[in-house]
């Protein structure tokens, strides 16, 4: 008998729930489901073979080169209080935001331009360092600017980081293409160890002796 | 774009390009298309360094750039490519292809150019030559002839295609620091009518041996008067790239063709790799089905090895045409019969191969009963499931709901009342193919990332040991380099321990089996999303 009109039913069929009615319902969980619940089917074993060995070695070549290229972009370290030793072994971060390679600039918008780099010489680039201090000083018109770089050559005449410096600075005054025009010419020029400035061809060395006959020369 | 190709998108950029190109990457595709400002402002990088990875990106083409909502005279805007980026993932296989078509040859030039985005055809030319002869041995040197062959071969096969060139805006003013942005708008490589023509250019000469780093200074010298002498080889501001969508109508064909000999024999696969060649100039890309080819001309076109006699041929085609799978199909009876090859309903099929195994593998091979029964059948009612399967029904009901719980399964409701009670409602279970095959795609994308983040995190772990495994190999080859004894070899050896050494060896054994999933996961993802793009297309 039936206590109240459709109290006592359920409005859909029992058996489609999967359970009769006296069944107790499945337990109710404490935890979280575990991370890496155990799998009920393994899964199937990679492809082997000759194909499959060289796709695997292709891509990790690939990653490794990849890594070398100029596209592998690193942002430039930021200046720590005190320029330590080690910097000058740690070259391979870049110091400045320039561009390491050259690409068609007319293929992409101008406000993306920015200075190329160019390739880092190594330690006998010295020598065209030497060469370059004249033509610096004789490019420059303020004569405080020419003094001062001057001075940095100086203190900073062993550092490879100069060649950069250097050619920021020139690019910051004057414009891109002279510059380049600049650095080629001095790379055809000869080769030589003795600067011009420094040269001193001797003609006023007897003109002072003549005062001072009395004191001994040694 | 979704969470995962977001999320996938980025871990590539990462590997490949570095941090600073992932983090602007990653904004771009968020944001859809942004100027450069706001790229900087919202990345919170240096204006440089926002320039270089925009710089990186559109050499790659994977960004374009184009006049901004305030038309061309405001600022330019930027727009990712999302499809590119995820191409990387598919750049081994690209390789391995050009190498299976032409040579090292060929896979050299294609390898240069995916890795360098875009090169002009001298670069490359004397870029491969200069690594084949590296290779070899020596006194022997790589004709630029030959490179140069290889690369019109790649060309003419629309492997390789021109960069589209920019329709420049006229600028006003030089010099002048207000001068409007010179907005260049690339337009669709196809478009172009020289896209496949190759450029004459005077280039001869053998590849360069790389010398060793005594000759360094020497060697930069040479390589600063070369470089001034590769703008005189005539073809500057002429760029290729390589043609994506021809080498995914390749792994197309590579896919039908095995299929076929899998699921007949290798004759028949034969027969259709026949006239999928036959048919590769007259097919536009996005076909349904190939030009209909009458079986005379099949028959003229086979293999010279495979003398298989005419009517033993035309055996063959009729298998073809009544194969369930639909690869061929009859268009006509002219000149023995006209068949083509129907390229979408293959694909489908293919991808629906994909989705069954997917549930057999994850759920047993009762629950893809279920699944395929579903597929065929469209909708049934849970009854119906368990008669059809013949599974017991609560195992059938358990399954079902398994299935339904990952979404492989659909469920709808169709009331007979209006107030929609339950027993008097119809449920009926669906599987529709398309959904369920986007929804695959997204795991599959889950999956890479995942992947990928496992192995950077194998990595990261043991750092430590593979920066001091690295160091010794340096040694030991520097060592072995100015000839050093056998003694000091194995003192320098013995510097990393045994247990040292089974861990890199299980480390090498995790990182190579990651990698081989992450290009076995690849070539789902490319059958689904052809799949897709190939519905997508024919709508």
């Amino acid at each position: 008998m039936s206590r109240g009109r459709g109290r006592n039913q359920f409005t859909f069929n029992v058996d489609a729930l999967g359970f009769g009615r006296g069944d107790s319902l499945p337990t109710t969980t404490h935890t979280p489901s575990p991370l890496f619940p155990p799998m009920q089917f393994q899964p199937v074993p990679l492809h082997t073979g000759e194909e499959v060995e060289y796709m695997l070695a292709l891509k990790q070549e690939l990653r490794a080169s990849s890594k070398n290229l100029p596209f592998h972009i690193r942002a430039a370290r930021t200046k720590r209080d005190v320029s330590r030793y080690s910097d000058k072994y740690q070259t391979g971060e870049p110091k400045n935001n320039t561009i390491e390679w050259s690409p068609d600039w007319s293929r992409l918008p101008k406000e993306l331009c920015i200075k190329v780099r160019k390739p880092q010489k190594t330690i006998t680039g010295t020598k065209q360092q030497l060469k370059q201090r004249p033509k610096v000083a004789a490019s420059k018109e303020d004569i405080l600017q020419k003094l001062e770089t001057l001075e940095k050559e100086e203190v900073h005449s062993e550092e490879e980081e100069d060649e950069g410096k250097k050619k920021k600075q020139n690019d910051d005054e004057e414009e891109e293409p002279e510059v380049e025009e600049d650095y080629d010419e001095e790379e055809l020029e000869d080769e030589t160890d003795y600067i011009a400035s420094y040269f001193d061809n001797g003609e006023d060395f007897g003109g002072d002796s003549d005062d001072n006959m009395d004191e001994a020369v040694y | 774009m979704t969470a995962q190709e977001v999320r996938l998108c980025g871990l590539l950029l990462q590997e490949h390009f570095g941090d600073v190109v992932e983090n602007v990457g990653t904004h771009l595709i968020r944001n859809g298309v942004l100027t450069l400002r706001a790229l900087a402002h919202e990345t919170k990088l240096a204006l440089d360094l926002v320039k270089k990875s925009l710089c990186v990106l559109v050499q790659h083409g994977m960004c374009t750039f184009g006049p901004g909502r305030r038309g061309p005279a405001g600022p330019v805007e930027y727009h990712i490519n999302c499809e590119h980026i995820l191409h990387m993932l598919r750049y081994p296989r690209y390789i391995y292809t050009a190498k299976s078509l032409y040579g090292d040859t060929g896979e050299l030039i294609v390898e240069e150019i995916l890795q360098r985005g875009q090169m002009t055809m001298s670069s490359t030319v004397k870029t491969v030559a200069d690594r084949l002869t590296h290779n070899m041995p020596e006194g022997q040197s790589m004709d630029y002839n030959e490179v140069v062959s290889a690369f019109s071969r790649l060309v003419e096969t629309h492997f390789l295609q021109r960069c589209p060139p920019m329709a420049s805006a006229e600028s006003s003013g030089t010099g002048s620091a207000e001068t409007p942005p010179a907005v260049t708008q690339p337009s669709n490589p196809e478009s172009h009518p020289d896209c496949y023509k190759l450029p004459y250019i005077s280039l001869s000469g053998h590849g360069k041996r790389r010398r060793s780093s005594e000759d360094g200074e020497a060697d930069q010298r040479a390589a600063k008067k070369a470089k001034t002498d590769s703008s005189e080889c005539g073809d500057e501001g002429i760029h290729w790239q390589v043609n994506f969508e021809r080498f995914h109508l390749h792994f197309r064909d590579q896919a039908i063709i095995s299929a076929v000999s899998c699921k007949l024999d290798q004759t028949s696969g034969e027969i259709v790799r026949t006239m999928l060649r036959m048919s590769e100039v007259t097919t536009s890309a996005n076909a349904a089905f190939t030009q209909a080819l009458s079986a005379n001309e099949i028959f003229r076109a086979l293999p010279s090895n495979y003398n298989i006699a005419r009517p033993i041929l035309d055996q063959y085609l009729t298998l073809l045409v009544d194969d369930p799978m639909e690869f061929v199909g009859k268009a006509g009876d002219s000149g023995g019969g006209m068949f083509v090859v129907n390229l979408h309903r293959a694909l489908a099929n293919l991808a629906r191969a994909t989705l069954e195994s997917v549930v057999q593998e994850r759920f047993g091979s009762r629950s893809a009963r279920i699944f395929r029964l579903l597929l065929r059948k469209r909708h049934l009612e849970q009854k119906q499931v368990e008669d059809f399967a013949m599974i017991p029904a609560k195992e059938a009901k358990e399954m079902l709901y398994t299935l339904l719980s990952e979404n492989l399964v659909q469920l709808q409701e169709i009331p007979k009342t209006p107030d929609h009670a339950p027993s008097r409602t119809f449920y009926l279970y669906a599987v529709n193919q398309l959904p369920t095959a986007r929804l695959l795609l997204q795991h599959c994308y889950k999956t890479v990332g995942n992947l990928i983040e496992r192995r950077l995190y194998e990595t990261k772990e043991n750092k430590r040991l593979l920066e001091k495994s690295q160091r010794i190999e340096a040694i030991l080859a520097s060592l072995q380099a100015t000839g050093a004894e056998a003694t000091q070899l194995t003192e320098v050896e013995e510097m990393i321990t045994a247990p040292e050494r089974q861990q890199l060896e299980s480390l090498r054994h995790h990182i190579n089996k990651l990698d081989s999933g992450e290009n076995q996961v690849d070539e789902t993802i490319f059958l689904l999303e052809s799949y897709i793009n190939s519905t997508q297309a024919s709508r």
